[in-house]
């Protein structure tokens, strides 16, 4: 008689988790998809999120500053305005400046956020990260099929609102701007936008729902350490916008579940079926491969699996000519 | 030599696959003839130019240097084919001297020879030689133009193509830019230039065409068209606008 | 306090920029920053290893370190060869990855190819020789004071003079040589560079060879300075490219003038701040340039 409870136990977890990761990847998309622009430190924003929100809703320790013991939403809230702050920064700085200039400062953004993480102790622990952070639904913690069901009940309905919202953005005047000055530019500039305020505001934005997803988590969890936030999960965010179709908020979700059901699978098969001192080696080797199929897709298809609606091309005049790089 | 040098027969060409630019324009130049290439706004006189030299996409026609086919030859090697280009916008390398930017144009000649075309050019283009350190940059806009006729000229092509020599000069510059073209021409160089100051070319030029949308619309002796006031007013907005411009 | 640490930073100064001078070359050349450059010094550091066990292997007194020097006549014989393979590496990327991109798609879609590509390469590496960090030789080396409470070991004068002569060696490559104009006319205006007759797809070749032939001799100096670890190039690449911004994208005595100011203020963190913090100092520096003088040094204004 197979364990029911176990099994829900499982399957909530995993969806939990695809969804908080999908959280992650609707932020990204909304950068890249919709506003073409790289973000190459992406855990960096979630590592962010995670340890405001962590630091506001703890109670007082010993091991860390912060411990304001302030309710779950309020943790959310900061979390989020603190992650979008930080883009809006980055994006301010460079925006105006090279497209791979923001590339740099992102990967530049994560790196210190790791730093500070491992390094600033008194404010973030350090390596043993912060523990006890208050989870949603805590009562019911004892029961963990049921816990594990309502947190993905949560965590669903998040995901349903900002996809949504998301949906609307897109659609609403400002979201035909954005998609303008993405065809077009000189044409958006000619109407009176200014681009650079439109691609800063939709940065900030997706950077703010980074921090989102990465507070989610960490109440999810109940403890984060600097180590979930390194350039893997990066990359991993990456491959679920890049899979599931960039520019397309359905595909974000989709390649989402997708690579978390790969990356769950493989990690499984890879500890039942490998001697444990070639555990490293294997990941390592999983590694590859989703790198592989990451540029693979940027060459072959690079929408996705989920292709955005054709765009009109752009029209080229004589004096422009036609070349984008060399 | 019999016929025309260099010999462009029905091209397409464009950037999008199903929106040529040029559509179907046909032009002929004979050795040490001047051809000029005028036309309203948006004709594809500079399309025309830039797919004859290899960096437009041809989707259909022909090119011919001589008896060579060079319809689908590579921009780099056109150098060598004998035909050499001078786009209008960047048409030197402003972050490289003076120098810098004849050296490279010499570049696939052997380096004795290298010496001595440079020192010639630097002979027929004086200024060039006192300037020769300076960042290209730096050069006014007429100095700009001998530096991309001299980097043009260097490898001694067959057939020189311009577009637009004179955009941004004041007309003192414009003369001394066309004598230059003239006295090339003496040398028995072919010329070909796309042109928006009508005038000027057409005291230039032997032969005219007129591009508009893409296709000819006219050919015929530059006297010729200089004489005809209808054709004029129809399609060099340059000769009636002459008295507006800055 | 001791002075100690300008002799660190130095040394510092000098890894990041042997690796810095290829960065701004193939950013400026090739358009975009590519993030596996990190992944080429790793990849030339073990290259370099493998190739070094095998000549030490079968030739006799190959392994033996020169004079005072840690480096072997193997391991000098296993960078040229290493050189040659990292290149091929690259150039391989190139025609796999890279063409296909260019040209048809907005260059942030290589910074992104390059990105999956880093991850790609770095992972196997790690899977081929795992995350052990090894060594090229096992001696130690005796530190020789040379006055003001300053100490020097042999390597790393070795170190400077080797940096000095590929500095000069690679300036003089760009501003002397036809092969350097037409790079320095491609980084400008390949279109133009094409009317001029220069062969564009062959002087990237070359870019990527030289990058690559750069990066190589960097990790093979990291290697033997430092140690030799599948990370050791992506630590690299924040301060690689944080020196190439701050020289001027394009400018190579730039970029090693910014790697040095670069290294001498992580040597100084690590001595008043503590070593943690000393990856937080290519991420100031890019900040502070990019609010002062995004264009750099020496790069042009606007």
């Amino acid at each position: 008689m197979p364990d029911l409870g176990g099994v829900l136990a499982y399957v909530s977890f995993f969806l939990a988790m695809a969804l908080i990761n999908a959280i992650a990847c609707l932020g990204l998309n909304l950068q890249w998809g919709q506003t073409g622009l790289f973000n190459v430190g992406v855990a960096g924003f979630v590592a962010v999120g995670a340890y405001v929100s962590a630091l506001l809703t703890t109670p007082p320790s010993d091991e860390h500053l912060g411990g304001f013991s302030l309710p779950i939403v309020v943790g959310w809230l900061g979390a989020t305005v603190a992650a979008g702050a930080v883009s809006a920064f980055v994006g301010a700085l460079t925006l105006r400046l090279r497209a791979d200039y923001l590339a740099i400062t992102t990967f530049g953004v994560a790196i210190v956020a790791q730093l500070i993480a491992l390094n600033a102790q008194k404010l973030t622990g350090g390596t043993f990260g912060i523990a006890f952070i208050p989870r949603p639904f805590e009562s019911l913690a004892a029961a963990p099929a049921l816990f594990n069901l309502a947190n993905f009940a949560l965590v669903a309905i998040v995901v349903g609102v900002l996809y949504v919202a998301l949906e609307r953005l897109a659609r609403s005047p400002w979201g035909r701007v954005l998609r303008a000055i993405r065809e077009d530019e000189r044409a958006a500039m000619a109407l009176g936008k200014n681009p650079t305020r439109y691609r800063l505001q939709a940065f900030a934005l997706g950077g703010a729902v980074m921090g989102l997803a990465g507070a989610i988590e960490a109440h999810f969890i109940g403890f984060i350490a600097p180590e979930n936030y390194q350039s893997a999960l990066t990359f991993q965010i990456w491959a679920m916008l890049i899979v599931g179709g960039s520019g397309n908020n359905a595909g974000a979700i989709v390649g989402a579940c997708l690579i978390w059901a790969l990356w769950s699978a493989s990690g499984l098969a890879i500890s039942v079926l490998v001697p444990p001192e070639f555990e490293a080696r294997a990941a390592a080797l999983r590694i590859v491969a989703i790198g592989v199929l990451l540029a693979a897709m940027i060459v072959l298809r690079p929408r996705g699996i989920f292709a955005e609606r054709a765009i009109v091309s752009r029209f080229l005049d004589e004096e422009t000519g036609g070349e984008a790089s060399p | 030599m019999i016929g025309p040098l260099l010999s462009v027969e029905n091209l397409v060409a464009g950037y999008e696959p199903g929106l040529p630019i040029v559509n179907g324009a046909s032009i002929h130049a004979g050795k040490g003839e001047i051809v000029a290439v005028l036309g309203p706004n948006g004709a594809g006189k500079s399309t025309l130019l830039k797919a004859i030299a290899g960096l437009t996409p041809v989707s259909g026609g022909r090119v011919k240097l001589g008896e060579r086919d060079i319809t689908r030859l590579p921009a780099h090697e056109m150098i060598e084919a004998g035909l050499a280009f001078a786009p209008q916008t960047e048409n030197v390398f402003v972050s490289m001297s003076v120098d810098d930017n004849l050296k490279l144009a010499a570049g696939p000649l052997p380096r004795l020879l290298r010496i001595e075309r440079i020192a010639a050019m630097y002979g027929a283009f004086p200024d060039l030689e006192r300037q020769k350190s300076l960042i290209a940059g730096r050069l006014s806009g007429g100095q700009r133009q001998m530096l991309a006729i001299a980097r043009a000229m260097l490898v001694q092509p067959d057939v020189l193509m311009l577009d637009e020599p004179s955009a941004g000069l004041s007309p003192k510059f414009v003369e001394i830019v066309f004598s230059k073209l003239a006295a090339i021409r003496q040398t028995g160089v072919t010329i070909v230039i796309v042109e928006q100051n009508a005038r000027a070319a057409l005291a230039l030029a032997d032969r005219v065409y007129v591009l508009v949308q893409g296709r000819n619309r006219h050919e015929g002796r530059a006297r010729d068209l200089l004489d005809d006031p209808v054709i004029a007013a129809l399609y060099f907005g340059g000769v009636e606008t002459e008295a507006e411009a800055p | 306090m001791t002075l100690q640490f300008l002799v660190d930073g130095l040394m510092a100064g000098a890894l990041i920029g042997l690796g810095a001078i290829g960065v701004t070359l193939t950013y400026s050349i090739l358009g975009f920053a590519n993030f596996a450059h990190g992944e080429f010094i790793t990849f030339g550091a073990y290259a370099t290893l493998l190739i070094a066990s095998a000549i030490g292997a079968f030739v006799a007194g190959s392994d033996q370190s020169i004079g005072p020097l840690s480096i072997t006549w193997a391991v000098i014989a296993a960078s040229v060869a290493a050189i040659g393979v990292t290149g091929a590496m690259a150039l391989a990327l190139d025609f796999v990855l890279f063409r296909r991109l260019r040209g048809k798609s907005a260059a942030i879609s290589l910074v992104l190819a390059s990105f999956g590509a880093s991850m790609a390469i770095r992972a196997s590496l790690e899977f081929a020789f795992t995350s052990r960090p090894t060594y090229f030789a096992r001696d130690l080396q005796i530190a020789t004071p040379i006055g003001l409470g300053l100490k020097v070991t042999p390597d790393q004068i070795a170190l400077l003079i080797a940096t000095a002569v590929v500095l000069m060696a690679t300036h003089a490559l760009m501003t002397r040589t036809q092969v350097g104009r037409a790079m320095r006319a491609v980084a400008e205006n390949p279109s133009l560079a094409r009317v001029a007759g220069v062969n564009v797809d062959e002087t990237i070749r070359v870019v990527w060879l030289l990058g690559a032939a750069l990066a190589c001799v960097s990790g093979v100096m990291l290697g033997l300075l430092v140690q030799i670890r599948p990370l050791m190039g992506f630590d690299l690449l924040l301060p690689l490219f944080a020196a190439a911004i701050l020289g001027g994208i394009g400018s190579v005595p730039g970029a090693f003038l910014g790697a040095l100011i670069i290294g001498l203020g992580e040597a100084a963190t690590v001595q008043f701040a503590g070593a943690q913090w000393r990856a937080a100092v290519a991420f100031v520096v890019l900040i502070a340039v990019l609010i002062v003088r995004p264009s750099g040094l020496f790069g042009r204004s606007g």
